[in-house]
């Protein structure tokens, strides 16, 4: 039957892989290699253990096998290598051990096992699109349940020329997924001679992150981007503050009209903000804020952002709004970072601590109040 | 953390010392073992140092057990938390530098040994080593790196870092002493090495007075471009 065929329940089930789970041996050395299009198609079900050749209707997940499997293996060419650039594969030397694997387990471990610590997690991020490009800011701190682990880590991090994500969750499932799309996206590009597009990449990490929907992986990321063929056609903006003038600039008088025409080209290429979860959300939009400190943020981004917005206007509200989280958050502080995607790259802002605007902050407020308080001395005098 | 564990009864509440009443038990496979780890980077040099007690719960197991373990001549390792896993990870990541260095003919440098540790990290990402580490040495430039880890791979370069059970306490006080945080019109002066390596000693007699797994003795790995020099330094012992 037709529907038999598709959905490959003539395959034996695949149940001995599930009892032995480090024999690497059942995965067919052509499957593994990558052939062109198709990230999402039917690489990625070879690509995933235990599921090799299953269909997708074969909902049943095993559990214990994301325990034993190490996520990094996930999209090796050769699972046999360990998951380093420093070993890549080698087929003079399959007997090399994976040492990063832990021995079988008899009785696998539930997702239930208490940990004794607890891992990072707090913060502001946002992201959103201008005409100018993107902005991506986050603050720098990174806690643990009440404790700074480290005031000065980064959030927002580069993938690629024109494409940076920011991080939210779990930092080390956010830098080490990162890694693992920075390496896929590369490897896209080096196959098929152009860069993935920002909803590409998004796409790409939210099916990678699929498999492990329902385990304690925690990445909530926005990556922002600018997606363009700059050979096939130019980007028709009128950039309020151009450094370079594009070929087929549209000179228009007022604002409205050209930000019509711009939000037409954009679908196609342009600035591109997308929200990624684990726990399997993708959202394409034009602002985003994620973290604790996130509804500080939104209440500045979402009444000082509009397309037509200048580079350093974009600027000086990511600044304000990461600052103002910061400021009400316990859990968000330190410095800000600030990221500005164009159609050139990413071009990073230099960290800025915080305490100073803070101290900055007062000294103005304190001269408002003596400003006012001579004011009112200046119209009492004068009534008299 | 078993003791703490056991401190809830099964109503939520935190239960009274003659706590009689029924008591969940579920084995753990972790035990936290104490210890503390410190690690600063300098100019041309670099220091890890920990104390060598070994504890679990109200007893002392050993009072010469080091945490620093020797890597290569220019990367130290720390590593604090759980000892059985603190010693399989120091195995895993010494057979993996031998099989670097005989493939690639070269040493691996401490930026690559923390990459590669973080990888190993991550790898068991839904059962972790409960171990935290800090590595010490020097970069290809010959200046001095730290590098610290969280229990499942998150890593990043540091000046100076502080982990283990004190680190709650000795981590402000090197970003005062070191870092310089939060003082003002203070003379920023490059720290020297007699000057890290006696701060270093201080801060762990401080730490051995109000903490109790940190004591017995205190064991300081100098790492120069000369090679790994160590001194041992006795702190309280009770």
């Amino acid at each position: 039957m037709a529907l038999q065929d598709v959905c490959g329940l003539h395959n034996p089930p695949l149940f001995p892989q599930w009892t032995a789970p480090l024999s690497r041996s059942f995965m067919p050395e052509d499957s593994t290699h990558l052939s062109g299009g198709g990230i999402h198609g039917e690489a990625f079900s070879t690509r995933l253990p235990g599921r090799g050749g299953l269909s997708p209707l074969e909902f049943y997940m095993p559990i214990a096998e994301y325990l034993t499997e190490s996520p990094i293996n996930f999209g090796q060419t050769s699972l046999s290598s360990a998951p380093t650039k420093l070993l890549e594969i080698d087929h003079l030397y399959p007997s090399l051990p994976s040492i990063s694997l832990p021995p079988p387990t008899p009785c696998p471990i539930s997702p239930s096992v208490p940990l004794p610590f607890t891992l990072s997690h707090g913060t502001t991020t946002l992201g959103f699109a201008f005409q100018g490009g993107v902005i991506a800011a986050a603050d720098t701190r990174s806690s643990c349940s009440g404790l700074v682990a480290c005031p000065a880590s980064p959030k927002v991090l580069p993938i690629h020329s024109h494409l940076v994500g920011t991080t939210s969750g779990t930092s080390a499932d956010c830098a080490l997924w990162k890694r693992i799309l920075s390496r896929e996206l590369r490897l896209y590009q080096l196959r098929h001679h152009r860069r993935l597009s920002t909803g590409g990449a998004a796409k790409l990490l939210s099916h990678m992150l699929h498999p492990f929907k329902g385990t304690e992986l925690c990445v909530a990321a926005t990556l922002c981007g600018w997606d363009g063929d700059d050979e096939k056609h130019e980007q028709p903006f009128t950039e309020k503050h151009a450094n370079t003038p594009t070929n087929q600039m549209t000179a228009s008088d007022s604002s409205g009209q050209s930000a019509a025409i711009v939000r037409s080209c954009s679908r196609i290429c342009g600035p591109r903000v997308i929200y990624v979860c684990s726990d399997g959300l993708r959202l394409q939009g034009e602002l985003f804020s994620v973290g604790s400190g996130s509804p500080y943020a939104y209440s500045i981004l979402d009444s000082s952002v509009y397309w037509g917005m200048s580079v350093q206007e974009a600027t000086a509200v990511a600044r304000e709004a990461v600052y103002r989280a910061t400021y009400r958050d316990a859990y968000s502080g330190n410095n800000v970072d600030l990221y500005h995607v164009t159609a050139k790259g990413w071009r990073r802002r230099e960290r800025e601590n915080l305490k100073e605007e803070y101290y900055r902050e007062k000294e103005r407020e304190r001269k408002r109040v003596a400003e006012r308080n001579a004011e009112k001395k200046a119209v009492l005098k004068s009534d008299d | 953390m078993m003791i703490s564990a056991q401190a809830y009864g099964g109503n939520g509440k935190v239960k009274e010392y003659h706590y009689t009443g029924p008591v969940e038990h579920k084995f753990s496979p972790y035990a936290f073992n104490g210890g503390t780890v410190l690690a600063v980077a300098g100019e041309d040099f670099a220091l890890v140092a920990s104390d060598t007690r070994l504890s679990e719960g109200y007893s002392i197991h050993s009072r010469d057990s080091p945490k620093c373990y020797k890597l290569t001549d220019t990367t130290v390792i720390g590593c604090s938390g759980f000892h059985g896993d603190c010693l399989t990870l120091t195995k895993i990541i010494e057979a993996r530098l031998k099989m670097y260095k005989h493939s690639n003919n070269k040493s691996m440098t401490s930026g690559a040994i923390a990459a590669m540790l973080s990888t190993i990290l991550y790898g068991r990402r839904f059962f972790p080593y409960y171990v935290y580490n800090i590595i010490g040495g020097l970069d290809e430039e010959g200046r001095g790196a730290v590098y610290s880890f969280d229990p499942v791979g998150s890593y990043q370069r540091d000046t100076y870092k502080a982990g283990g059970s004190a680190s709650a306490m000795l981590q402000p006080l090197l970003d005062n002493q070191i870092g310089f945080k939060n003082m003002e019109n203070v003379e920023q002066l490059p720290l020297s090495q007699e000057k890290a390596v006696q701060l270093v000693k201080d801060v762990f007699i401080s730490a051995a007075e109000r903490d109790v797994y940190t004591g017995d003795a205190l064991k300081i790995c100098i790492i120069t471009k000369e090679g790994v020099r160590e001194e041992i330094v006795p702190l309280r012992k009770d």
